[in-house]
């Protein structure tokens, strides 16, 4: 009984992670088409963003509650000055290629800004602990767990609505889907698309920054964490339905329980399972579970 | 016009011969590079049809392992029972999951593909028996029977190849002028007019899916017994994506392209390790960007560019 608890709190900590990442990539491929390989690099770049701030702040003495906002500045940050510089300055002269191409960019992006992040921050392991002990534990049937996957959790649902929100029931989120639909169309009535587009992107980039920045507390900050996670997300989205929001959220539950489950009852599939399912539900459902099907076209 | 083809091979495997007895603290590289390059020829082939495969790290992973695995367990060191043992698995795994891969295309493939080869991934870092993350080394004495020559076995391992990658990109390049080769270009350009003249699409591309994969498994193998150790990363997703810049640095415009893209790919990479180990990735992603904006042909484009103009 235990163990289903802890299988359940582990998979829904991980899941809402997933989310996280996952749901800035769904929703950059949704609208501009494009599967960003360099998302992985934005959400490290995030990370090492957080230490970089949060150590600023602690070795200037400020009270360490304060790490908090750096962790969220630095993902504003991090999305502001990368989103707009990637999308105004190479995506946008490369609209209209094949999205094996546009797949192959973001992957030309990726190898950039990993060096990037090496000459920026070194190689060396970095880390900013402070927010992730800083809250305390919480007991649930004998099992102790940190507070700050309940923190997780809050952010990730929390992002979720705020994206149904307003894709669902604002103007903004009506464009946006307008967009998704038709863009050439959506051009024609006035639709100021190359816009959507610059806003999308820097959205997109903000949450990997964010999925990043929420990371760096619980983890080792070095090189490498870009490759390991972007791979993850690709799963999550892709067992969903690229571009599909609900699919992001439902691939990430699923990955993130069966990892969980696979952690505790079974370790040697641990990394396995995840891409198991991955190529399960492509088999299945070739275009993910909550794909739309596409008229054939000549 | 005349196929200068098999010429030009034979001059550039005259060359790499000469180059390996001339410049022996380079035949490892060289070696690599030529091993890479019979990959990225099977890459080439996919990329024709229209597909790009982001885990023939796979393929490439099972052909190394497999020369490994018959030396750890069976205490077998031949070259070409290591080379055809990973050719047959890689063959033989992409025949199974061929007949999957052949109903998917775009970005649906290149992610299929990426589950696979981290499906293998994930079972190899887990896998004490095959040292887990860290892999386990292998060693070679003989090739066909004969026994290595004292001294001189990294030259023959690097001969080997060279062979090796002469017959691969001499069959190749009767394969794409044949029947079969010919519709791969179909495919990439309208794959219901192919089967409106009575092909099977998903046929066409499984057989070049299983190609392209025993290519990948023999470079695989090479690459295994010219380094002396496998590890679970041949089959990460950064492996292939490194495949993926060689065949868009070459081009698809000729079997040659892809050995040359390989040995500037391996030579870069050297030099670079050893001067700024920090900015080699920044300098591919920056070539791939200029590749893919200026010369979206591949490096070959500029020989084909020239001889038009001629």
């Amino acid at each position: 009984m235990q163990e289903v608890l802890a299988i359940l709190i582990d998979g829904i900590t991980y899941a809402s992670w997933l989310f996280i990442i996952a749901v800035g990539l769904t929703l950059v491929y949704g609208v501009m088409k494009i599967l960003n390989v360099a998302h992985g690099s934005l959400y490290a770049l995030g990370a090492y963003a957080a230490t970089s701030l949060g150590g600023y702040w602690l070795a200037h003495g400020y009270p360490p509650v304060g790490t908090y906002g750096m962790l969220a500045l630095a993902a504003i940050a991090v999305g502001l000055v990368a989103g707009p510089l990637i999308e105004r300055g190479l995506l946008r002269r490369m609209y209209g290629n094949e999205e094996v191409v546009l797949v192959l960019i973001t992957y030309a992006v990726f190898l950039i800004l990993e060096d990037l992040s090496k000459l920026l921050w070194g190689v060396d392991p970095l880390s900013i602990p402070e927010p992730y002990s800083l809250l305390g534990n919480f007991e649930i049937g004998g099992l102790v767990y940190p507070n700050y996957n309940l923190l997780l959790l809050a952010v990730s649902l929390l992002v979720g609505a705020a994206l149904a929100l307003v894709l669902n029931g604002t103007r903004q989120g009506k464009i946006l889907q307008a967009v998704i639909h038709d863009r050439e169309m959506s051009a024609a009535v006035g639709i100021n698309v190359s816009r959507v587009y610059l806003v999308t992107f820097t959205v997109g980039a903000m949450l990997a920054a964010m999925g990043g920045a929420l990371t760096a507390p619980s983890i080792a900050v070095q090189p490498g964490i870009s490759a390991d996670t972007i791979v993850l997300a690709f799963a999550v989205v892709v067992i969903g339905g690229l571009g599909s929001l609900g699919g992001a959220a439902l691939g990430a539950v699923l990955v993130g329980l069966v990892r969980a489950w696979a952690v505790h009852k079974w370790p040697e599939v641990e990394l396995f399972s995840v891409y198991a399912v991955m190529a399960l539900v492509l088999i299945l459902r070739p275009k993910g579970l909550f794909a739309v099907p596409e008229a054939r076209k000549i | 016009m005349r196929d200068r083809t098999l010429v030009l091979l034979a001059a550039a495997l005259a060359a790499m011969l000469a180059a390996g007895f001339l410049l022996p603290q380079w035949i490892n590289t060289l070696t690599i590079a030529i091993a890479w390059g019979v990959v990225v020829v099977g890459m080439m082939l996919m990329m024709r049809t229209g597909l790009v495969s982001f885990g023939q790290g796979l393929y490439y992973c099972l052909g190394g392992y497999s020369a490994a695995v018959l030396h750890k367990f069976y205490d077998i060191g031949d070259i070409l029972v290591m080379l055809l043992a990973g050719m047959l698995v890689a063959a033989a795994v992409a025949a199974v999951l061929g007949l999957l891969m052949a109903k998917y295309r775009d970005i649906f493939f290149a992610m299929l593909s990426l589950a696979f080869s981290m499906i293998l991934f994930g079972l190899l870092v887990k896998s004490e028996q095959l040292g887990s993350t860290d892999g386990f080394g292998l060693s070679v004495r003989s090739v066909a029977g004969a026994a290595l020559p004292q001294g001189h076995e990294r030259f023959v391992v690097f001969a080997g190849a060279a062979v090796v990658a002469f017959v691969a990109a001499l069959a190749m390049h009767r394969y794409l002028a044949s029947h079969l080769g010919r519709l791969a270009g179909a495919i990439k350009d309208n794959e219901l007019r192919v089967e409106y003249m009575g092909e099977s699409v998903r046929k066409l591309i499984h057989v070049n899916y299983v190609i392209s994969a025993a290519l990948a498994g023999a470079g695989g193998a090479l690459a295994a017994i010219t380094i002396g150790h496998v590890d679970p990363e041949m089959s990460f997703w950064t492996q292939s994506g490194e495949f993926v810049f060689i065949t868009i640095l070459s081009g698809t415009g000729s079997v040659l392209a892809p050995f040359l893209g390989a040995i500037i790919f391996e030579t870069v990479r050297s030099f670079a390790y050893e001067h700024s180990p920090n900015t080699w990735q920044m300098v591919l992603g920056f070539t791939m960007l200029l590749v893919i904006m200026f010369l979206p042909g591949g490096l070959w484009s500029i020989f084909q560019r020239r001889r038009e103009a001629a």
